[in-house]
């Protein structure tokens, strides 16, 4: 079974991340990057079907700028075999990514697709479900637990309320949730072997998709600021406050 | 304009995230149809057709429907697609798994998560898990979008008297099927649209102490229970009690922090709360600074006295 696994390069999830001044966008010059948490979840469950041997090839891809590259590396070093890197400086948005996924699907023909829930910049969670519809795919979002039996997965899904288990037939699509696992530190040994693992690189041009825009940022505002309030004395105080100030008891 | 609102239900009963929903696609402007798409919904159709400001309820009454599969609700959601300007559904898990689905089907790149609504194509949403918001305006012909329930106030359940009509289904995906639900099982509010919610965090030290302090506190006060990520990372209580950027988003009236430092990621769930209480033994933690009214104390102390004098 050959596993896909789309990541995408993102601020790291420890940044505090500011508007800019001008409210054109974040400001991420110079801070640390990282493979999207949930898409790092997503390769290390690849890796641990491949290492229960229901897996036999697990390819990393991403859409990204130049430096990208780190994090295919660092996808290979937890265990993926290959990577495939179109490389663009531009903003690209869900839909056009799902475009460009399916054309690497038709080519490679995996028999399953594990990718991260959403990115933890732009907070879509669309990619994997606009995917699985061009494909005319199955889809098993927001996974918990992932059981693959031959020619179908059982996936245990985190809904609101509660868990739920749908099973779908390969080929499909799984994104992760964050309990699915805890993605392992890649060992140094693994680092340098991933430095010489097979990596592809294509232009948007190579691949004829169009990743044009339909969403134009009219501005990005830091979130409004909540003023703190006081500190009261002892609980006496604090129902009273509750009671006869704020009135919410 | 005419929007179309996918309403979220369990086939029994209507989604308070529902009425949010609504209340968006009222700032919007414009004819308003709800969808319940489902199985034996009738019941949740005629709830539809009470929200105020409704004035066409679409109902989908198929066996293929009653666990709301992507692939089938995106497939009736494109059918009914040609009629509308805007296609609306809540930003929970059960809006957030189809939508993109059914967006993809019609060449449409939706917006995600709305938390206002600036024009009939420019929405503001949050980024990079609520630490800042961008406003943005589609190009696309069609608007796909899911919404937030906390950033709209709820549209009134009562005082529409909307017509029902049918729509079929056919050609169920045999491609994904249900196999079970195990509901998290609580006589207590739901945590995302309860008035009170009461939160423990890793001060409290165990899960024990999680279930004899912030559990009465919250019975005590009709209240929902929540949690910090660190409270759930240490096995205290269920990932589904979590508030904050990776749990669930909530903005009730009074919210009480207890033994939560505040970090960045609990922050982002919960600090649009009307009244932010905080309980702390340390002064100086982030909480504080979010808190309208906080106070420092052992929480093994304060909570007791608490209950006491409530």
């Amino acid at each position: 079974m050959k596993i896909l696994v789309p990541i995408k390069r993102v601020v790291d999830y420890n940044v505090k991340v500011r508007a800019k001044s001008d409210g054109s966008d974040v400001d991420i010059a110079n801070v640390k990057m990282s493979v999207n948490p949930f898409d790092e979840i997503a390769v290390e469950e690849a890796v641990r079907l491949k290492e229960a041997g229901k897996a036999t090839e697990i390819i990393v891809l991403t859409i990204g700028p130049e430096k990208a590259q780190e994090q295919l590396r660092t996808a290979m070093a937890i265990g993926a075999d290959r990577g495939i890197h179109v490389v663009t400086d531009e903003r690209v948005e869900p839909l056009g990514v799902a475009k460009a996924l399916k054309h690497f699907v038709e080519k490679e023909s995996p028999d399953l697709i594990l990718m991260g829930k959403q990115a933890i910049d732009g907070d879509y969670n669309q990619t994997g479900q606009m995917l699985s519809a061009l494909l005319d795919w199955p889809q098993a979002t927001f996974a918990s637990k992932v059981e693959l039996d031959g020619s179908s997965a059982k996936v245990t899904r985190e809904i609101d309320g509660g868990l739920e288990t749908i099973e779908i037939t390969l080929p499909g699509i799984i994104t992760t949730d964050l309990r699915l696992n805890e993605p392992r530190y890649a060992k140094l040994p693994d680092i340098m072997k991933a430095k010489k693992k097979q990596l592809d690189s294509f232009t948007p041009d190579d691949i004829g998709v169009d990743f044009g825009t339909r969403l134009e940022i009219i501005k990005v505002n830091d979130p409004p600021v909540r003023q703190g309030g006081i500190k009261v004395a002892s609980v006496d105080e604090l129902v009273d406050k509750l009671k006869n100030e704020a009135k919410v008891l | 304009m005419s929007i179309l609102v996918i309403a979220e239900h369990d086939n029994s009963e209507l989604k308070p995230s529902t009425l949010n929903t609504v209340a968006a696609a009222k700032e919007i402007g414009g004819d308003i149809a709800v969808l319940v798409a489902g199985s034996n919904c009738g019941g949740v159709a005629e709830a539809a057709a009470k929200i105020e400001g409704v004035s066409k309820v679409i109902k989908c009454d198929d066996a293929a429907l009653e666990h709301g599969l992507a692939e089938n609700l995106a497939k009736v959601i494109v059918e009914l697609a040609g009629d509308y300007s805007h296609i609306l559904a809540p930003a929970s898990t059960y809006g957030k798994n189809f939508l993109p689905r059914a967006a993809a089907l019609l060449d449409v790149q939706q917006i995600s998560d709305i938390s206002a609504v600036e024009s009939a194509d420019t929405f503001t949403r949050p980024i990079y898990g609520g630490q800042a918001f961008a406003t943005v305006k589609s190009s696309d012909a069609k608007k796909l979008i899911t919404v937030r329930a906390t950033g709209f106030d709820a549209a009134p359940a009562e005082g529409g008297s909307a017509s029902i009509t049918d729509h079929a289904f056919s050609g169920a995906s045999d491609k994904a099927k249900f196999v079970s639900l195990e509901e998290s099982k609580s006589d207590r509010p739901d945590l995302t649209s309860a008035g009170i919610v009461v939160s423990g965090g890793r001060g409290l030290g165990s899960g024990e102490e999680y279930r004899k302090l912030i559990e009465p506190l919250a019975d005590k006060l009709g209240a929902a229970v929540g949690a910090s990520r660190a409270a759930v990372d240490a096995g205290y209580v269920p990932n589904d009690y979590q508030v904050g950027q990776t749990g669930k988003v909530v903005a009730p009236d009074l919210y009480m922090a207890i033994g939560i430092s505040g970090a960045i990621q609990h922050l982002a769930g919960m600090k649009d709360s009307k009244v932010i209480v905080a309980i702390n033994k340390d002064e100086d933690a982030p909480i504080f600074q979010v808190a309208d009214y906080g106070l420092v104390a052992d929480l093994f102390t304060a909570v007791p006295e608490l209950m006491e004098k409530l």
